[in-house]
């Protein structure tokens, strides 16, 4: 395979990967590198740079679109940003020290978890809830555009908690090169009980900040190649922007399935190259 | 009421300007790389892909000074490096213009913690190189 076909390929699976990952919110980063590592037998390091600088062309992006819509709330996004910066910065210090076989590994059992994520069924949002004191102090509530019409009131639930699982997405983010969406979208679904849509935009647009963090060490150390990143950040920029066109209109039940599906099997193949050593 | 009208308005505002800025950065780049792409692909499209092996990058394409230098002497891979260089300073413009935000709504509580996000991007982007 010559360069120029490496380069199509690469830039089709990549828009793909960005279509996918931004209509299911759960980033294009997770599926990014193993496209790269499996099928194009790219070296890990390689596809973790790549993967990181096209997070953030996703997350900008994308984020774009959704800050006009009103969905995404910027206070809160602001301050979980110091835990998942500081998160991606142990992260990318970490990367260092850590074999490519031992990266493949945690890479398989994080997708196995965002697969089993995006199978648990939602609780139904739980409306009118009290605030948490904390949350009304760091004036995180919020309101956003409802299906119904009109805006929506959601009061944040325990945020000390959602700081927390901040900081382990951030580090996975700069260990893997990934944007941690499924960590992000566990952290303000599940703990802070922010309702869907808006955690949703909202992780999508701190990515591109606890990807950054990160980007910086792995472009110091050599490891983002201007030849594999080029096509992997443009076909995962215009894969996001069509998917965050589609996903202001519509129900992603099913795409949620086929996506966890491909996801497992991802899974399953970093685990097993990762053990015996074909990575 | 009147003063959570005010704050929901500049916070609507601030988003917006935040929207803009994101999609200048981001298309800017996008155009830099894509320009890039093309004399790399040019030059090297017919020669043997090989990303199996991990060599690193030159010290050219790794550091601030050397990616200007390789993309002013009009080389591809300097040019992608460069627009990859600019997507990473997007989101920091974004933090540093949340600071402007934040102070315009007298809100010191988020110019601060805005303000220890800004700090550890510029630490990753320029002090990092040292530290590794």
């Amino acid at each position: 395979m010559n360069i120029f076909e490496f380069t199509i390929l690469v830039a089709a699976g990549s828009f793909l990967a960005g279509l996918l990952g931004s209509l299911t919110g759960l980033g294009g980063g997770v599926v990014l590198v193993p496209l790269l590592t499996l099928f194009f037998k790219v070296d890990i390091r390689y596809a973790i740079g790549a993967s990181l600088v096209s997070v953030i062309a996703t997350s900008s992006g994308a984020a774009a679109a959704y800050v006009k819509e009103g969905f995404s709330n910027i206070r809160i996004g602001m301050f979980l940003e110091i835990a998942t910066t500081f998160g991606a910065l142990v992260g990318a210090f970490l990367a260092a020290f850590i074999s490519t076989k031992a990266l493949a590994v945690i890479f398989g059992l994080m997708l196995l978890y965002s697969a089993y994520l995006s199978r648990k069924p939602r609780p139904r949002a739980e409306r009118n809830l009290p605030s948490d004191p904390l949350a009304t102090r760091l004036r995180m509530n919020g309101s956003f555009p409802s299906e119904e019409g009109g805006m929506r009131q959601y009061n944040v639930q325990r945020v000390p908690t959602g700081f927390s699982l901040m900081f382990g997405a951030g580090a996975l983010s700069g260990l893997l090169g990934i944007g941690s969406g499924a960590v992000k979208v566990l952290a303000m679904d599940q703990a802070m009980k922010i309702p869907f849509k808006v955690s949703t935009t909202t992780s999508n647009f701190m990515i591109g900040v606890t990807a950054a963090a990160s980007a910086g060490v792995y472009l110091n150390r050599g490891y983002v190649d201007p030849g594999l990143a080029m096509p992997v950040m443009i076909g995962v920029l215009a894969g996001s922007l069509l998917g965050a066109r589609i996903l202001v209109k519509a129900e992603t039940k099913v795409l949620r399935l086929v996506f966890s599906v491909v996801i497992a099997v991802l899974g399953i193949q970093m685990l097993y190259k990762g053990f015996t050593g074909g990575i | 009421m009147a003063e959570i009208e005010t704050r929901a308005f500049t916070d609507q505002k601030l988003e917006n300007m935040v929207g803009n800025l994101l999609r200048a950065g981001v298309s800017l780049s996008a155009l830099v790389v894509s320009l890039g792409g093309v004399i790399y692909l040019a030059r090297h499209g017919r020669e043997p892909a090989s990303y199996h092996v991990f060599h690193g990058e030159p010290s050219d394409l790794k550091s601030l000074g050397g990616i200007v230098r390789y993309a002013f002497a009009f080389r591809g891979r300097g040019i992608i490096q460069l627009g990859l260089l600019l997507l990473i300073a997007t989101p920091v413009f974004r933090v540093a213009l949340s600071i402007w935000g934040f102070a315009e709504e007298h809100d010191r509580m988020y110019m601060i913690f805005t303000g220890i996000v800004l700090i550890v991007l510029l630490y990753s982007l320029l002090g990092s190189g040292s530290a590794f």
